[in-house]
């Protein structure tokens, strides 16, 4: 009985760092291809269309966390008479974690699955092996202009959510809170430091790197059928938002100390 | 152009192919014929190093190629077309496009001659004017056809054909394989050819290789199939309920 439950998760182990090892591979491989010049058209192709599936839900989902922040802190800090304080705890927390955080998750809802039900299905109706009869290497036609697309919009969808998050805590610090325009405002710009932004613009580089290279990793190695394709696309979203937890606590350790 | 030496191939340990030795000739037509799952699909993906053989050798124009990686591959297989199984049309692109592919990856033809190339092509395969659909407004049959005329397009000297004619009405088949003739005639095209259509088979074939249980139990001029002593070949190629009803015919002539 202990021996099987050992061996299972032994067993579990060892596929987890199998997994690991190949997803490794793929990137050491994909980023072996970045010394060719990509194609800017394929690349220009995915970002738009990466954009487009995002920025509306990324909006949204940013507006009212940075409402929700705002209603939470300036309740609690006007009680302490700490108003002039709400703004910049607001955008610091918008900046450094909110915005790269929430965006990289719905980013990998959205274009995470998108890109792994794509290749899937390539690669179920065997038009990867298509691509590579017809001397075209998958990684290189496939996956580069998927990561560098990633890996520049998902910072530019980050900027946009900083800006909304602001102002949708803004809109609740002044019509909600009685905290004046001013003192909003003068606060941010007391505690948010450019580094604050840069920060946020960092990791989300790297959650577009995480969200890429498992998409097409999950997609590349999809099981048969369109079973296979549908557990691949759920794995490939449950992955790479775990992942970006992990990291997100990492990258804040290295980044703010 | 093309030898397999001592190939095996297993799936999760279980052998598909064991020990086949096998050889096309430059210019040469050789049909593979055999039972559904017998491994034909699996040979062909031996053959372009989509699958690395378990043990044995894949040797293309003098290269050996189980051991290239992917990129040096790459340089053998500009040579090789293969029209797949399932067609394996890209579903993203138009008919055009997936039949322009390879002409805008490898070539530097300008959008004219390639434009040129892909109109011939598909009227060659009876789809002109078919440019513009999407693949899956299409049916089997026609996909098919689009997929060879997109293994053509760069004009390979190397083509491998899984089942070309399968699910094409008998006139559709029959140009399929004057096409299949005249690459050969024409243009010197080395071609193995999996095929369940005997009558076909038995018309464009050099040479006829039939694989039965991971094996090849035969391999001849199409004269030679035709009066193999071997019993499981003349069921499968009269299409008998099993190998005795052969024998008790034959008797039964003599
Ligand atoms: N990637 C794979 N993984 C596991 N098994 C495989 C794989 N590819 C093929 N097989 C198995 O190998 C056997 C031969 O398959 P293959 O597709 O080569 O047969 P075939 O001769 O082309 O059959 P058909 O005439 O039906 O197309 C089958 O039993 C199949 O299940
Ligand atoms: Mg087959």
């Amino acid at each position: 009985m202990l021996l099987a439950i050992v061996e299972s998760i032994g067993r579990q182990v060892i596929l987890w760092m199998e997994n690991s090892g190949r997803i490794v591979i793929l990137l050491g491989n994909t980023l072996f291809h970045l010394r060719e010049k990509p194609r800017m058209k394929h690349v220009l192709h995915q970002m738009a269309h990466l954009g487009v599936d995002s920025l509306p839900i990324v909006l949204l989902t940013i507006l009212f966390t940075g409402m929700v922040i705002t209603l939470q802190t300036a309740t609690e800090f006007i009680k302490y008479g700490a108003q002039s304080s709400v703004g910049g705890v607001v955008a610091i927390a918008m900046a450094r974690e909110l915005a790269p955080v929430l965006t990289g998750v719905v980013v990998a809802g959205r274009v995470g699955a998108a890109i792994t039900a794509e290749i899937g299905s390539m690669k179920v109706t065997e038009q990867i092996d298509a691509l590579r009869v017809m001397a075209i290497n998958p990684i290189k036609y496939l996956v580069v202009p998927r990561l560098l697309a990633c890996v520049i919009m998902v910072p530019i969808l980050v900027i946009f959510a900083d800006i909304i998050g602001t102002v949708g805590g803004y809109l609740v610090a002044t019509l909600y809170a009685d905290i004046s325009s001013f003192t909003y405002i003068h606060s941010i710009t007391l505690f948010t430091v450019v580094n604050d932004i840069i920060g946020g613009l960092v990791k989300a580089m790297f959650f577009g790197g995480i969200i890429a290279i498992i998409g097409c990793y999950k997609g590349l190695t999809t099981g048969e059928g369109a079973e296979g394709v549908g557990r691949a696309t759920t794995a490939s979203v449950v992955s790479s938002i775990i992942l970006i937890f992990i990291s997100n606590y990492f990258l804040s350790l290295v980044l703010y100390r | 152009m093309i030898k397999l030496e001592k190939i095996s191939m297993s799936f999760h340990g279980k052998y598909i192919l064991q020990g086949i030795d096998l050889e096309v000739k430059k210019g040469e037509t050789l049909v593979v014929i055999g039972p559904s799952g017998s491994g034909k699909s699996t040979l062909l993906r031996l053959m372009v190093g989509l699958l690395k053989p378990t043990q044995g050798e894949v040797w293309i124009k003098g290269q050996e190629i189980s051991h290239l990686s992917e990129d040096n591959l790459n340089k053998v297989r500009i040579g090789m077309g293969m029209v797949f199984q399932y067609s394996a049309l890209f579903d993203s692109m138009t008919v055009g496009d997936n039949v322009a592919f390879g002409l805008r990856e490898h070539t530097t033809m300008t959008e004219a001659e390639i434009h040129k190339i892909v109109t011939r092509n598909l009227r060659m395969v009876g789809l002109a004017g078919q440019q513009d659909v999407m693949p899956n407004e299409l049916s089997g049959g026609m996909k098919k056809r689009v997929s060879l005329a997109r293994a053509i397009a760069i004009r390979p000297e190397i083509m491998l054909y899984d089942e070309p004619t399968a699910g094409l009405d008998p006139i559709m088949s029959g140009t399929i394989d004057r096409l299949i003739m005249n690459a050969k005639r024409v243009l010197g095209v080395t071609s193995v050819v999996v095929t369940h259509h005997m009558s076909s088979a038995f018309k464009i074939a050099d040479r006829v290789a039939m694989i039965h249980g991971g094996r090849i139990i035969e391999v001849g001029t199409v004269e030679q199939i035709k009066q193999s002593e071997n019993p499981v070949v003349q069921q499968f190629i009269l299409g008998l309920k099993s190998p005795s009803a052969y024998v008790r015919r034959r008797s039964e002539m003599r």
